[in-house]
């Protein structure tokens, strides 16, 4: 790295000293270059991190693993898994019939919560000891975070939100999109390893099955190898100090939800008496969320009323937002009120399935093949009708509604 | 902190979000049709970068913002005439392409290369600012790749809130998954800090913050240096826009009642 004239740095130095003590696995094992290569074009890791509660990994991560078990068939490849965590002992065990060569943990209280400096060290000492020339992971914020420095240490190469991984023709390809979902593009790389986040929802889920057993006989699960990696005082400077969730009676966003409600800024404006009805907005929101389990979204225009002060729904927050400059979040149904379903609305939309929408205008962009079904109606009166519906069948079912 | 911080802030252009985008094929890749016609604004998530690194700066004195910025030089001249207008800072313009196609890895490096060259910046004091994503190549990814290139190991993605403590430590929010934030301290800089929406509205146009920054904006831009960005190994194979076109039944003369009944039942299946 050149040097910046004028530029002092306090730490300088320390990181080769850091990386030297982090790294006693890429000190014991020197190998020529030709054996590393040969190891790594046969080779895939899967790497994961234990969940928040520490006795599973994250949904997704099994959704990935079956990707690279899939993977690791059609290529005829070796895999292994790798897991962090405070203790992984038992993620592990969920994982450990999935029939890795091997399984490398780096575990430890300092792995225990999601902090760039600690998560890099111990993903990049379990890549160097796995070898592989492809590492899959789930896009978890945790991963999100840090992956793309451990690629760049690796002197490797990242890509994130990818959506499917294949092997044709010898070569692999990630797909996935560019401009907020509106061009998808295939992809491949010559550089490795290739670090590869897929996102959720794109891949079925691994799981244990009997069948795996009786047609491949009781899989040989590997020892679990420890990597140690200790980090000097210097790579603990920042300390994550918890959580801040909503209260539970506001929680909005729920990613495992079955719907989507998106409600746009049209439920703050003027109505057809020619006054604002956000006191009505509000509970008629707040008690369709709450009966029917979904998920809030917003669209840009109605989040930043919330940051210039206006009159607006006070539960919605730019979490909150979808489209084009916000998430693009994954569930089977979606439901839209009072939006109106322009371009950079709908690209939030792209991975909700089945898509229904109320709105006062019959020309609006959902009209224009963006939703299966749209209702012209008031979504005020619609709403109202329809948690006392959802309430009804609540009463009368022992299930919820969604 | 009695000096300020410098903070630095990574952002590049992208299309205005109303334009429709078409990929097309060139020697070098896919490419936007008509890419250098199409109205170009700050990356949302930089924009965002922007105004938080000026708030701070505006509490802290003796602080300074430069805005790194690559981008073809006359469609960085077209967005820094809006921008320019509503915080102060001074602009190093790199002239090299801002497609949504480059390689993160290579912006990245132009990107830390552009940062070092920045004299009287003092390290001890630098706070790394950008958006967490971009609106062009969403890649996640490139600010996490300057830090490693600047050996900023303190690195926060996702972040909406950014509060210096009494003690001169940073408290940081960033957005994980469900709606939640984690909290973090973080003693001081050196720091990277990938934004999200953060929590600002957008600043007013202020027509003097703007007459002062143009004055060294638009000598800046005349001595951007035009850089080629590397392919860097990556290869696209295809790139098209989605097709896929729903059948939509627009629903006229239901009432109410009858709409809200046809919904209950498509929620409990």
């Amino acid at each position: 790295m050149p040097k910046a004239c004028g530029i002092k740095c306090p730490f300088r130095g320390w990181w080769r000293k850091f990386r030297t003590l982090a790294q006693p696995v890429l000190i014991q094992s020197k190998r020529t270059i030709p054996e590393i290569k040969t190891l790594m074009s046969q080779s895939i890791l899967f790497l994961a991190h234990a969940s928040e509660a520490g006795n599973t990994l994250p949904k997704v991560s099994y959704e990935v693993l079956g990707a690279a078990l899939e993977l690791t068939k059609q290529l005829g490849a070796r895999l292994t898994i790798g897991l962090i965590g405070a203790d992984v002992s038992a993620a592990t065990e969920t994982v450990a019939a999935a029939g890795a060569e091997r399984i490398l943990a780096v575990a430890g209280p300092d792995f225990a919560t999601a902090r760039y400096l600690s998560d890099a060290a111990a993903a990049e000492a379990i890549c160097r000891s796995a070898g592989a020339d492809l590492i899959l992971a789930p896009a978890t914020s945790r991963f999100m975070r840090v992956l793309a420095g451990v690629a760049h240490r690796l002197n490797g190469c990242v890509d994130t939100h990818v959506t499917s991984l294949e092997a044709a023709n010898g070569e692999l390809r990630a797909t996935r999109w560019h401009y907020r979902q509106r061009i998808e593009a295939v992809i491949r790389r010559d550089a490795r390893p290739w670090m590869v986040l897929l996102e959720s929802g794109c891949h079925a889920a691994w799981a244990k099955t009997t069948t795996d057993t009786e047609s491949t006989g009781t899989p040989s699960v590997p020892k679990v190898e420890q990597i140690p990696v200790t980090l000097p005082k210097v790579a603990t400077r920042t300390v994550v100090t918890g959580i801040r969730a909503p209260k539970s009676d506001v929680q909005t966003i729920r990613p495992d939800a079955n719907l989507l409600l998106v409600a746009g800024a049209g439920w703050t404006k003027k109505q057809a008496d020619g006054k604002t009805h956000v006191d009505q907005a509000e509970p008629l929101i707040l008690d369709f969320l709450r009966v029917s389990g979904a998920s809030l979204g917003g669209s840009k225009s109605l989040v930043d009323q919330t940051g210039e002060s206006q009159t607006v729904l006070g539960f919605m927050t730019h979490l909150n937002q979808v489209g084009q400059t916000g998430s693009t979040p994954r569930h089977p149904k979606g439901l839209s009120t009072c939006c109106h379903g322009e371009e950079p609305h709908v690209v939030g939309w792209r991975f909700i399935n089945e898509r229904r929408a109320v709105n006062l205008d019959p020309n609006c962009g959902w009209a224009r093949g963006k939703a299966d079904v749209l209702y012209v109606a008031d979504a005020f009166e619609v709403l109202a009708k329809l948690n006392a519906l959802l309430v009804q069948k609540s009463r009368t079912s022992p299930e919820p509604a969604v | 902190m009695t000096n300020g911080y410098h903070i630095v802030v990574c952002g590049s252009i992208v299309p205005d979000p109303l334009q429709t985008l078409e990929p097309v094929e060139t020697p070098t890749g896919p490419a936007l049709k008509n890419e250098m016609m199409l109205p170009a604004v700050l990356d949302p998530w930089a924009a965002h970068a922007l105004y938080e690194a000026a708030n701070l700066a505006s509490k802290v004195a003796g602080s300074k913002v430069w805005l790194v910025s690559v981008g073809p030089k006359a469609k960085l001249q077209q967005v820094m005439m809006t921008i320019a207008q509503r915080v102060s800072f001074e602009l190093v313009p790199v002239d090299a392409s801002a497609s949504g196609f480059a390689d993160a890895h290579a912006t990245a490096a132009l990107l830390a290369e552009t940062i070092q060259g920045i004299s009287g910046i003092d390290r001890s004091r630098l706070l790394v600012f950008g958006g967490w994503e971009s609106a062009s190549r969403g890649a996640g990814a490139t600010m996490q790749l300057v830090g490693e290139r600047l050996e900023i190991l303190d690195q926060f993605q996702g972040v909406d809130q950014l509060t210096v403590q009494a003690d001169d430590s940073f408290e940081i929010l960033e957005r994980i998954e469900g709606g939640r934030h984690q909290v973090s301290i973080c003693p001081g800089p050196p720091a990277l800090f990938g934004w999200a929406t953060g929590n600002l509205p957008e600043p007013r146009n202020n027509p003097q913050v703007g007459m002062a920054n143009m004055r060294t904006v638009m000598p800046a831009l005349q001595r951007a240096k035009s850089v080629p960005l590397a392919a860097g190994g990556l290869h696209f194979l295809s790139a098209s826009p989605p097709k896929q076109q729903r059948q939509t039944r627009v629903v006229k003369d239901q009432s109410s009642d009858q709409i809200a009944q046809e919904l209950a039942e498509w929620i409990g299946k």
